[in-house]
């Protein structure tokens, strides 16, 4: 299996950016997405400059993949999305059905996490348009996963989410503004704030969730490392792990010794939260679940 | 000018039967299964009921669209298929598909079936929505409740697939199609089971003084004596955001876009959708009525239309925590 490095969910300065990704550079992950799929108004690297960084991976032998914003709601999006479909050099992530639009028929794109790919026939329909792998819905099991497997086309690649905080919804409104009691419009780029999200608590203080701009996500980090020999079982071709700001190298390199059958350095005190693993046994996300 | 059609909700047969009774140009509904996105207990259609509601609708002018809007899992899409087959079998005037395989599904086996476009399918753009159209002849798109007006009419002005938007009802604070706190706390969400924050997962408890409403075990709000205590919908309850407590997604308030209802009319939206199928039949009846009253009174008169007092009491009555908003329509909303 080889391990991949989703795009970064949050919003970072340009330097932490690029120290974050100079260590990727040295680190043994084989695939890299880059690109804010998040909000359009986040700014530290430009088209330009993530293309510059996509350059520099590629030559240090990594796959780079443009990932697409998963919400598109204005011109101005859609114009940002055309000039990534058609970037030329790098095949792109489609994290919504406009992106699509833009990539069926003109070149090979990975079907990513937001587009509801369920079931064998809609994972039939997207082979059909070019895609070349899909990522798993999140919230989707390993029973149904065994069910998409049996029924994809040869050559087709499956990705996996297995590691971070899980983005589990997106909104037209903006929650770290909405909590710095700001309009969306100018919101003065608190969520620079929280390098990992802000955190939302029930009333009792227990962790629930992570606020991320008009992006919902988990509190609990989704956690595949003890269902490794599992996931090779099932053929899933690669596994994502999600970025965070601290110790991203030390995880992949644990995902990569667990990869190669070996135990791997624990990640109890890696993890910025406890872990998760619910949706892959096919119950409540927030769940875990030892290794059976 | 064309007048916008008003599409409402149909729970159960009462419910369908007022609608028209009321003045809808189109009734929606589902079965009694998890194929449709209100997947509720006591609620929904059996094939009898479907039939005799849709002699019902045709009798009056009115058409039926049948919800088919989760995703079928793995190899599950069978069952889905069955109910498109018996939508066109029944004469259904249009189905409201979410997922792309069924899609494809319905376009190559019932090509004279017609297709709407579910909200679930979170098509938030014109490349999207003529994506769709491209491929499956969609007929029409229910647009996510998340844009402003302004986007709205950018859509419409960019496609030929008619745009049918949300006016009235409970509000999803999230893109539809691509949430599921539901099932990271309960493990049924709207894509996968056609519920959001189940009952059955829903607990009361009394604590001194205070009530606890919590999600398979989360508490999801506390209210104080007095206080009224909504459904625990997990995005609009109180939570703790360093330090300060508030409804940090959004308040337990409703959709109400009659305000905007000339503005709609002229950037050419082709029918408004009243949500609810999990409300009463008195809910349906009453803003059915009101809405039809607004967009008759708006058609006879476009320049002078004004939201009359009794229209806004009776919207006011039924609306979810007594208190509107006109969502994401509005930028400041966001």
């Amino acid at each position: 299996m080889k391990i991949s490095l989703g795009p970064v969910l949050y919003y970072w300065t340009r330097e932490a950016l690029m120290e974050f990704y100079s260590g990727i550079a040295e680190s043994g992950v084989d695939i890299v997405y880059l690109g804010e799929v998040v909000c359009s108004r986040r700014h530290n690297l430009r088209l330009d400059d993530w293309l510059g960084l996509a350059r520099d991976l590629a030559a240090g032998g990594k796959q780079v993949v443009l990932s697409s914003q998963a919400l598109i709601e204005s011109e101005s999006d859609l114009k940002s999305l055309r000039r990534i479909a058609a970037n030329g050099d790098f095949s792109v992530e489609a994290n919504e059905m406009g992106a699509v639009r833009l990539l069926a028929g003109r070149a090979p794109f990975v079907a990513g996490p937001h587009l509801n790919i369920y079931n064998n026939e809609t994972l039939a329909w997207f082979a059909k348009l070019g895609a070349t792998r899909f990522v798993l819905p999140l919230e989707l099991s390993r029973d149904t996963l065994r069910e998409l497997q049996a029924a994809r086309p040869a050559g087709f690649e499956t990705e996996v989410f297995a590691y971070g905080r899980m983005p589990l919804a997106f909104s037209a409104r903006c929650f770290t503004a909405r909590h710095h009691n700001l309009p969306k419009d100018d919101c003065q780029f608190r969520c620079l704030d929280d390098a990992d999200g802000l955190a939302l608590k029930t009333r009792e203080k227990a962790p629930f969730l992570t606020l991320n701009g008009i992006q919902t996500q988990s509190a609990l980090v989704y956690d595949l490392s003890d269902s490794i020999a599992e996931l090779r079982d099932l053929e899933v071709d690669i596994l994502r792990l999600s970025p965070q700001s601290h110790d991203m190298p030390s995880i992949i390199e644990s995902f990569r010794e667990r990869c190669a059958g070996r135990p791997g350095a624990p990640l109890d005190s890696l993890r910025v939260a406890p872990p998760c693993n619910g949706y892959w046994h096919g119950v409540p996300g927030m769940e875990y679940r030892t290794a059976n | 000018m064309s007048i916008p059609e008003l599409v409402c909700p149909a729970g159960n047969l009462p419910s369908l039967k007022t609608a028209v009774d009321n003045g809808a140009d189109w009734v929606y509904m589902g079965l009694k299964d998890e194929t449709n996105a209100r997947n509720f207990a006591g609620l929904n259609f059996d094939a009898s009921h479907a039939r005799e509601g849709l002699r019902y609708a045709h009798a009056a002018g009115a058409k039926m669209l049948l919800a088919i809007n989760t995703f079928p899992q793995g190899q599950g899409a069978p069952r889905w298929q069955r109910a498109i087959d018996n939508a066109a079998d029944l004469g259904i005037d249009a189905v409201i598909l979410a997922d792309a395989g069924l899609m494809r599904y319905a376009s190559e086996r019932h090509p004279q079936l017609r297709l709407h476009l579910s909200v679930q399918t979170s098509a938030t753009n014109y490349e999207a929505i003529n994506f769709y159209q491209e491929n499956f002849g969609i007929s029409r798109a229910v647009l996510p409740r998340v844009l402003s007006l302004a986007q709205v009419a950018e859509v419409v002005k960019n496609t030929t697939v008619p745009i049918e938007v949300f006016g009235f009802g409970s509000l999803c604070v999230m893109v539809e199609g691509r949430c599921a706190l539901s099932s990271y706390v309960t493990g049924e969400s709207p894509n996968t089971r056609g519920v959001c924050s189940p009952a059955k997962a829903v607990r009361w408890e009394k604590r001194g003084e205070s009530l606890d409403a919590r999600l398979n075990g989360v508490l999801i709000d506390r209210f104080a004596p007095g206080e009224n205590a909504g459904y625990p919908t997990l995005c609009k309850g109180r939570f703790d955001v360093e330090g300060e407590t508030h409804y940090a997604i959004e308040d337990p308030s409703s959709l109400n876009a009659m305000a905007l209802l000339p503005e709609l009319v002229k950037i050419g939206i082709a029918a408004i959708k009243i949500e609810g199928r999990q409300r009463s039949p008195a809910y349906v009846g009453a803003v059915t009525r009101i809405w039809r009253a607004a967009i008759d009174a708006h058609a006879k008169n476009p320049g002078h239309f004004s939201i009359q007092t009794d229209w806004a009491n009776g919207l006011a009555r039924v609306a979810e925590g007594q208190q509107h908003t006109l969502g994401a329509y509005h930028r400041k909303w966001k």
